[in-house]
C-alpha cells in the first residue's frame, strides 16, 4: 500500500511534466493543424540554455525565466523561418520538416556541448519527504505541480478571458473569417508557436533533473509519451492534455514501478494503440463540435 | 468620384484558368448594388476578389478612391469594408457573444464596440437570447443574423454579403432584406449582395450587375431588370 | 501531352488525354505496354546494373567494398520505405526498428544451427528468407493497427514502435542479449571462388543480389495494378473506395511489402558485420532512412538508389573531414557523429521547403517549367 502511494505521488509529479508537453502539443495543433514532432527536441536545447544560464548566473530562477524566453524565441523562429514556408500539398511535409528539424538541434547541441551528460541541478530536494510513516512527494515534486498548475491557469486565463486569446482561438478554427474580421492570422500562428515552445521549455527544464539528465537525446522517450498523453485527452483539447497527461504519468509509474522500468517503451506502445483503436478522437474530443 | 466602390476590368481566377474576365461595374454610395448569375458564374470569386482573399490578376479595386490593390485582408475592415462569407462565416467554436466580439476586436474605440454590440441584440433579439451557446447550436436563420450582426460591429460603409438567403426561410429572408434597405437610406450603407434569389434581390436593390461565366453581360437599374421582360428572360431565366 | 492545335482556346475545348480513366489515376505512365514487356525491361536493366556493380567490386578495395555492400542493404529498406510513405502516403517512422527485427531475426536463425553444428551455404538464404517472414508478420501487425491511422497519428505510434529496439532487448535479455547484442558466424565467400578471394567482395555480392531483386520485384509491382491502388489511396481515399479499391487492404499490403524489404535490408546489413546489438538501430536511424527517401523524391525508386548512396557517403563525411583537417581532437570528437546528423537534418529540411518532390521532381518541374514558358506567347 506505501508503495502504490508512493507511486501515485510520483506519477502525479511525472505526469504534470507531461501535461505541460502534451499542452504543448495541443497549442500548436490547434493553431497550425501541425503535431510538432521537434518539440521534444526544441524543449532540450531550450532546457541546455537554461541551465547553461543557471550554472552561469548561480539562479535556477534566471535560468528559468532565459529557458522559458528561448522558447518564446525558438518557437517564433521556428514558425516565420520554417512551418511557414513547408508546401500544404501533402500534409506529411510538415512532419517531415519537423524531423528535419530534430536531427538538426540534436545534432547541434551535441557539436557545441558534447553529447555527454551535463550537470542539471534541481532548486529543491528530490528526496521525498515522509507523512505519517509513507513516502510521498519531494519538494521538487510540489513544485513541478505548482508550476504546471500556474501555467495551466494562466493559459486557461489568457484564451478565455482576453482578446489576444479570442484572436487565437479565432484564428486557429476560421483563418479565413478571422482575417475577414481584421485578425492577423500569421501572427497569431507565430504567437502560437511561440507560446507552445515557452510551456514546452518550462516543461524541459521541470523534467531534466528528474533523473533524466541533460543530453541531447533526453526528450526522445519524453516526446512519445506527451504525444501519448495528447492523443489520450484529444489533440483538440487542452483540457483532455492535462488529464490525459496526469492519467499517462500515473499508468507509466505504476508499470515502471511493478514491471521494471525497462518495460515503459513497450507500455507507452500499448496505451497509444489502444487509446487510438478504441477512441481515436481522444477521452476528451471536441470532434463533434468540429463537423457541424 | 462616382461611387463608393468602382471595379475595373477585374479579372481573377484560381491557377491558370480565370473565372472572372475583365469585369467592371460600380456602386453609388448608399445604394444596394445585387449581383445575380447562374452557378458558375464567378459571383462568390467576385466578391473574394474584391475582399483580397483573391488577389487579382489583373484590374482596379477603388474604394472610396482608394486602390485595394496590395492592400491586406485584414487591413480592409480598417478600411471600411466588411464581408459576409458565404456559408455564413459563424465561428462554430464560438459562442454568440465572442463572435460579436470578434467583430470588434480590431477598433481602439472600445466604448463604441461595445455599443455597437448591444445595438446588434436590439436588432436581433433572438441573438440576446442565445448569447452563451455556441455557434454550432445556432439555426441557419440567426446564424445569418450573427454573421452579418458581427459584420455591422464593424461600422462599416460597405458591406459585401454572398448568398444571404441561402437555406433560409422566406419570411427571415424578408426581414434581412428589409433591414438592409433601412441600413443603407438610415446610414448610408453601401451593400453589395450576391443572390441566387433573383426575386427578392432585386425587390430591395436599386442596381443589379447580371453575371454570366466570369463576366458582366448587364448592369442596369433594378427596377428595369425588374420590369422589362426581355432582359429578364434573356439574362435571369424567369 | 499532346499538343495543342494553334486554333484551340485553353483549357475548355482542349481535347481529352489518352483515356478519361488515365486521368483519374495520377502518376500512371503514360505509355505502358503489355505486362510482360515491362518486367523484361526491368530485368534486362537490373541485369545490366548488377553486371555494372560486380565488375565495379573486382576494382575496389575491401573497405570500398563493404560501402557498396551497405549501399545494397540500405537500398533493400529505402526503396521499399520510399513505396509506403511516397506511394502509399503512410508515413512510418519505425522502419529502423523493423530493420532490427530482420537483423535479430538472422542471428537468432544463425545462431541456432551454429549451436546445433550445422553448416552449409543454404542457412545465409534461409535465415534472411526467415528475416524477411519475420518482418513482414511485424509489418503485417504495425499495418492492420495503421490502416486505422492517419498522418500524423501514424507516425506518432511507429516512433513509438521504433523507440522499443533497446526496451525489447533488455527486457528479453536471455533471447536478445540485451545492449551487448549477439554474435553469429560470419559469411565466409565459397571455395570455388579461389582461397584469396576479398572476402568483402562476396559480401559486397551477396547484398547486390537482394537489393536487385527486391527493387526488381518493386519495380514491377508499382507498375502493376497494386501499384495504381496504391497512389489512388494515397491521392483520395473516398473517390479509390468508390472505383472499388480495397483501401484498408491495400494499405495493409503495402505496409507488409515494405517491411518485408525493411526486413531483408535489416538482415543484409547484419550479415555484414556478422553482429547485431540494438545500438545500431537507434532512432535517428528512421530519420536517416526518411532523409535518404526525401531527397531522392518520395515514391521514386531511382531515388531511393541515390538516397542510399547518400546515406552511406555522408555518414563518412565527419571522419573525412577529420583527416583531411587534421582537427583539434576535442572538436573533432564532437563532429563525429554529430556532423552527419545536422546534414541529414539540413537536407530534410532544406528538400523539403525548396524541392519537395526532391532532386529527380525538382528536374521534373524545371523541364515542365520551361515547356510552359515556351508555350506561353500563344496567347
Amino acid at each position: 500500500m506505501d508503495r502504490f502511494l508512493f507511486l501515485t505521488f510520483g506519477g502525479l509529479s511525472t505526469g504534470a511534466v507531461y501535461a505541460a508537453f502534451a499542452l504543448a502539443l495541443v497549442l500548436i495543433w490547434r493553431a497550425a493543424r501541425v503535431v510538432n514532432f521537434a518539440q521534444g527536441a526544441m524543449a532540450v536545447a531550450t532546457a541546455y540554455v537554461g541551465y547553461a544560464v543557471a550554472s552561469a548566473t548561480g539562479s535556477y530562477w534566471v535560468g528559468l525565466g532565459a529557458a522559458v524566453l528561448a522558447g518564446l524565441l525558438l518557437g517564433a523562429l521556428v514558425e516565420r523561418v520554417l512551418m511557414r514556408f513547408v508546401g500544404h500539398a501533402n500534409p506529411l511535409n510538415e512532419v517531415i520538416v519537423a524531423l528535419g528539424l530534430v536531427l538538426l538541434i540534436q545534432a547541434v547541441l551535441g557539436m557545441v556541448f558534447g553529447n555527454g551528460y551535463r550537470p542539471a541541478a534541481a532548486p529543491f530536494d528530490t528526496d521525498a519527504l515522509t507523512l505519517g510513516g509513507v513516502a510521498a512527494l519531494s519538494p521538487y515534486d510540489l513544485w513541478v505541480l505548482g508550476a504546471v498548475l500556474v501555467v495551466v491557469v494562466l493559459l486557461a486565463l489568457l484564451f478565455t478571458r482576453t482578446p489576444i486569446g479570442l484572436r487565437m482561438r479565432a484564428a486557429a478554427f476560421a483563418p479565413e473569417v478571422s482575417r475577414l474580421l481584421g485578425v492577423d492570422v500569421s501572427r497569431m500562428l507565430t504567437l502560437g508557436w511561440a507560446l507552445a515552445a515557452a510551456v514546452g521549455a518550462l516543461a524541459g527544464m521541470l523534467v531534466v533533473p528528474t533523473g533524466l539528465g541533460l543530453h541531447p537525446h533526453a526528450m526522445d522517450l519524453v516526446f512519445v509519451v506527451a504525444f501519448t498523453a495528447a492523443v489520450v485527452g484529444g489533440l483538440d483539447s487542452p483540457a483532455g492534455a492535462v488529464v490525459g497527461g496526469l492519467l499517462v504519468g500515473l499508468i507509466l509509474s505504476y508499470v515502471t514501478g511493478y514491471l521494471g522500468p525497462d518495460t515503459t517503451p513497450l507500455a507507452v506502445l500499448v496505451l497509444l494503440l489502444a487509446v487510438l483503436l478504441v477512441r481515436p478522437g481522444g477521452l476528451f474530443s471536441s470532434a463533434r463540435a468540429r463537423h457541424v | 468620384m462616382t461611387g463608393v466602390l468602382e471595379v475595373e476590368a477585374v479579372s481573377a481566377g484560381y491557377g491558370p484558368v480565370p473565372v472572372l474576365r475583365d469585369v467592371t461595374f460600380a456602386v453609388p454610395a448608399g445604394t444596394i448594388a445585387a449581383v445575380l448569375g447562374a452557378n458558375g458564374a464567378g459571383k462568390t470569386t467576385l466578391l473574394r476578389t474584391l475582399s483580397g482573399l483573391l488577389r487579382p490578376a489583373g484590374g482596379r479595386v477603388r474604394f472610396d478612391g482608394a486602390d485595394l490593390r496590395g492592400v491586406r485582408v485584414e487591413r480592409l475592415v480598417r478600411r471600411g469594408l466588411a464581408h459576409v462569407p458565404e456559408g455564413r462565416g459563424v465561428v462554430a467554436e464560438l459562442t454568440v457573444e465572442e463572435n460579436l466580439r470578434l467583430g470588434g476586436l480590431w477598433r481602439s474605440d472600445r466604448a463604441d464596440a461595445r455599443r455597437a454590440q448591444d445595438e446588434v441584440y436590439e436588432l436581433f433579439p433572438a441573438l440576446a437570447r442565445r448569447r452563451r451557446h455556441a455557434g454550432h447550436q445556432l439555426s441557419g436563420g440567426e446564424r445569418q443574423m450573427l454573421a452579418l450582426g458581427r459584420a455591422l460591429i464593424a461600422r462599416p460603409r460597405l458591406l459585401l454579403l454572398d448568398e444571404p438567403s441561402l437555406g433560409l426561410a422566406p419570411k427571415v429572408t424578408a426581414q434581412i432584406m428589409a433591414l438592409l434597405r433601412r441600413l443603407c437610406d438610415d446610414r448610408g450603407l453601401t451593400v453589395l449582395l450576391v443572390e441566387q434569389n433573383v426575386r427578392s434581390a432585386l425587390s430591395v436593390a436599386d442596381q443589379g450587375v447580371v453575371m454570366s461565366l466570369g463576366r458582366v453581360v448587364t448592369a442596369a437599374p433594378a427596377a428595369r431588370l425588374r420590369d422589362d421582360d426581355q432582359l429578364r428572360h434573356a439574362y435571369l431565366g424567369f | 501531352m499532346t499538343a495543342t492545335r494553334p486554333s484551340a482556346r485553353s483549357g475548355v475545348d482542349r481535347p481529352a488525354g489518352p483515356s478519361p480513366l488515365r486521368r483519374l489515376l495520377p502518376g500512371a505512365p503514360a505509355a505502358a505496354g503489355p505486362r510482360g514487356s515491362t518486367l523484361l525491361r526491368h530485368l534486362a536493366g537490373a541485369v545490366l546494373a548488377g553486371t555494372l556493380v560486380v565488375l565495379l567490386t573486382n576494382q575496389l578495395a575491401p573497405y570500398q567494398n563493404l560501402q557498396v555492400a551497405r549501399v545494397c542493404a540500405f537500398l533493400c529498406v529505402t526503396a521499399g520505405y520510399t513505396v509506403l510513405v511516397g506511394l502509399n502516403g503512410q508515413l512510418s517512422l519505425g522502419h529502423g526498428a523493423l530493420m532490427a527485427t530482420g537483423a535479430y531475426t538472422v542471428a537468432l536463425v544463425q545462431r541456432a544451427f551454429d549451436e546445433r553444428g550445422v553448416q552449409g551455404r543454404w542457412i545465409l538464404p534461409l535465415s534472411l528468407l526467415a528475416a524477411l517472414a519475420a518482418t513482414a508478420l511485424a509489418g503485417l501487425v504495425i499495418g492492420l493497427a495503421a490502416a486505422r491511422l492517419r498522418g500524423p497519428y501514424l507516425a506518432g505510434v511507429t516512433l513509438a514502435v521504433a523507440t522499443l529496439v533497446p526496451a525489447i532487448s533488455t527486457i528479453f535479455t536471455g533471447v536478445f542479449n540485451g545492449e551487448q547484442g549477439l554474435r553469429f558466424p560470419a559469411e565466409t565467400p565459397p571455395a570455388v571462388l579461389g582461397a584469396y578471394f576479398q572476402p568483402e567482395r562476396w559480401l559486397a555480392w551477396i547484398a547486390l543480389l537482394a537489393a536487385l531483386l527486391t527493387v526488381l520485384l518493386l519495380a514491377n509491382l508499382v507498375r502493376s495494378r497494386f501499384g495504381r491502388s496504391l497512389r489512388a489511396v494515397r491521392d483520395d481515399e473516398v473517390a479509390a473506395r468508390l472505383a472499388g479499391i480495397h483501401v484498408a487492404r491495400t494499405q495493409v499490403l503495402a505496409f507488409v511489402v515494405s517491411a518485408g524489404c525493411a526486413g531483408l535490408g535489416g538482415g543484409v546489413y547484419a550479415v555484414l558485420t556478422a553482429t547485431v546489438a540494438p545500438g545500431k538501430f537507434p532512432l535517428e536511424l528512421s530519420l536517416f532512412l526518411l532523409m535518404a527517401i526525401v531527397i531522392g523524391g518520395l515514391g521514386s525508386l531511382a531515388g531511393a538508389v541515390w538516397g542510399a548512396v547518400l546515406l552511406v557517403a555522408l555518414q563518412d563525411l565527419p571522419s573525412l573531414l577529420t583527416e583531411t583537417f587534421s582537427l583539434p581532437s576535442g572538436l573533432a570528437q564532437r563532429l563525429e557523429g554529430n556532423l552527419a546528423l545536422a546534414v541529414f537534418g539540413l537536407i530534410l529540411i532544406v528538400v523539403m521547403l525548396a524541392a519537395p518532390g526532391g532532386l529527380h521532381g525538382a528536374a521534373r518541374t524545371l523541364v515542365a517549367r520551361l515547356r510552359t514558358r515556351r508555350r506561353a506567347p500563344e496567347h
